[in-house]
């Protein structure tokens, strides 16, 4: 697969704030590419050096080909785009603004269809202030897909929606994504990336932690398994804690809490049949890409920022 | 996708601008200060002086053939430039920075010289269909000649609106959001109509009010379409004023002009 948007080494600071460090990563056709990170990580300023937004201190950046800052008329043509808090004229109507915005591009999409698909098409003649903050996310993404454009970067996609709506919202961008648009995804919901992104790039503090797809960077970061279950007869500690698969073991009352390796579930399971103990209400507990956060970059998810 | 994203055959150059141009006089209307302060209230204060009989009898006895309500219309068109270019320019601008709507657009291939034309365009236009209404009005229920001296008023009027166009872009570069916009043309806009002689007509001004009047962008403004009504061709140094207004303000509007 080609590669689509490609960063080198960006670099960016406001004053004495350094908001991207050094950050590196590459976008392949066709895929949804996560930026995934903590508020205040260096995300949007990443996005907003490719969408022509900001101009970088240092480091290249090549978008379908083109230079972000140098080629910004053809650029606004084949990228689009969906801002964090951006907001429409308070009386501008829904089909009005999707016929007005799909003027601007040499070969927009079907305005009408877009409002179909977007589920927007009841809202037609609704103006932009009377909607709700779902509707507004839906019509920020349809304006973000009416120049029919290459690549779609879309910042914070589904901030502020319930879950239900989250969900629709997804489902609507993977289709997308099927349709054959390359999606940037900017986002700091592990679980949005996880669900939806094909590879993403994990940013802290300005510079990229790790890259691969969710499950890649889960196996990579090595990240503890967990297991919990109520012993059928009393046990002692001994018996897991001197398996080299098992890291710690703690007990909550009737129920022991075994953290290991990648290992220690098939270790403790075997140990346990061996002394013909039951593990009841044996619970695993998935690594998460949140815990693949926290094993990456050696702090909280919701610390870092 | 499939077939939304299918391309439309047939894009008609400019119409980007044709479009812009047109969403933005609906937001114009549908905003109703605009049309409120800028159009009908202008045309109210014209019904109510030419309601007032002293109004249409002759200033002085040295010029038999013109009214108060004569010298009136002038400062009313000066009222209008003034209520679009200070009031709602800088506040839709300026507001439209604050909220991102600016930053938006900026992502696109619209481009600032067809947003700029697009508010431009809505205020030339506005203030064009109000002057003719007025005149109308005043010639066909008042009796208010037109313009005798045309040429030069249509000059004066061109240049006042270029000057207090560019005073409302300045307003909308350097305030930092659209109540602040307002506040700032609000402010200026009182000083600004007492010197075009709203409350005082400039010829009864003390002779220092006087140049101070002349000084200002509608002072200037105001003489200029008094003196071409009455057939005179505009005083050069009035000229001369608005356009350096105009070249002042504007450069330096689009030196400090931030999208976001």
């Amino acid at each position: 697969m080609p590669t689509v948007v490609d960063v080198q080494e960006l670099h960016k600071s406001y004053g004495a704030t350094v908001a991207v460090d050094d950050i590196s990563l590459q976008v392949e056709q066709g895929e949804i590419f996560g930026i995934l990170g903590p508020n205040g990580a260096g995300k949007t300023t990443t996005v907003e050096c490719i969408e022509g937004l900001r101009t970088p201190d240092r480091g290249q950046i090549s978008v379908l080909g083109l230079d972000p800052r140098r080629d910004r008329a053809e650029l606004t043509q084949r990228l689009g785009v969906q801002l964090q808090d951006s907001q429409l004229p308070e009386r501008l109507r829904v089909g009005e603004a999707l016929e007005l915005y799909s003027s601007f591009y040499r070969a927009p999409a079907d305005w009408r269809k877009l409002m179909d698909v977007l589920g927007l098409a009841d809202k037609r003649d609704s103006r932009f202030g009377k909607l709700s903050g779902g509707q507004r996310q839906r019509l920020s993404i349809a304006l973000a897909l009416v120049g029919s454009p290459r690549v779609a970067v879309l910042d914070e996609l589904t901030t502020g929606l319930d879950p239900q709506a989250r969900r629709d919202t997804w489902a609507l961008i993977e289709d997308v994504r099927d349709r054959g648009v390359t999606i940037l995804l900017v986002t700091h919901f592990m679980e949005e990336a996880e669900r939806l992104c094909d590879r993403v790039a994990l940013i802290d503090r300005g510079r990229v932690v790790a890259t691969g797809s969710p499950s890649e960077l889960v196996t990579g970061a090595n990240a503890e398994q967990r297991l919990r279950f109520r012993p059928s007869v009393p046990m002692a500690d001994e018996l897991l804690t001197r398996l080299p698969e098992v890291t710690s073991l703690t007990r909550r009352g009737d129920t022991v809490v075994v953290t290991g390796n990648e290992n220690v579930v098939n270790a403790v399971t075997s140990v346990l049949a061996a002394h013909r103990i039951v593990a009841q209400q044996l619970r695993v507990e998935q690594t998460s890409l949140e815990d693949a956060f926290v094993a990456l970059t050696g702090h909280d998810h919701d610390t870092a920022r | 996708m499939s077939n939304p994203a299918q391309a439309l055959p047939g894009r008609v150059p400019g119409s980007a601008l044709r479009k812009l141009t047109s969403a933005e006089f609906k937001l114009f209307a549908r905003e109703r200060a605009g049309p409120i302060w800028g159009v009908a209230f202008p045309l109210l204060l014209l019904i109510i002086f030419g309601s007032i009989p002293g109004f249409r009898s002759p200033v002085s006895k040295a010029l038999p053939g013109v009214s108060i309500l004569d010298a009136y219309v002038p400062i009313l068109i000066a009222f209008v430039l003034a209520m679009l270019a200070l009031n709602v320019l800088p506040s839709v601008l300026a507001g439209y920075r604050e909220k991102g709507i600016l930053r938006r657009l900026a992502t696109t291939p619209v481009g600032p010289g067809r947003v700029l034309a697009a508010q431009l365009a809505v205020s030339v236009g506005m203030t064009v269909v109000t002057l003719v209404l007025l005149l109308a009005v005043a010639r066909v229920a008042y009796q208010v000649p037109l313009p005798r001296q045309a040429g030069g008023f249509a000059l004066a009027a061109l240049l006042a609106a270029a000057a207090l166009l560019s005073i409302g872009l300045f307003i909308a570069a350097v305030a930092s959001g659209g109540r602040m916009a307002n506040a700032v043309g609000a402010i200026i806009f009182f000083p600004l109509m007492f010197f075009a002689g709203l409350w005082l007509p400039i010829s009864s001004m003390p002779p220092v009010l006087q140049h101070i009047s002349h000084a200002t962008p509608l002072g200037a403004a105001a003489q200029a379409l008094q003196d071409s009504w009455q057939g005179q061709w505009p005083h050069p140094l009035q000229l001369v004023t608005l356009a350096a207004y105009a070249v002042v303000f504007g450069v330096a509007a689009a030196r400090l002009f931030r999208w976001e």
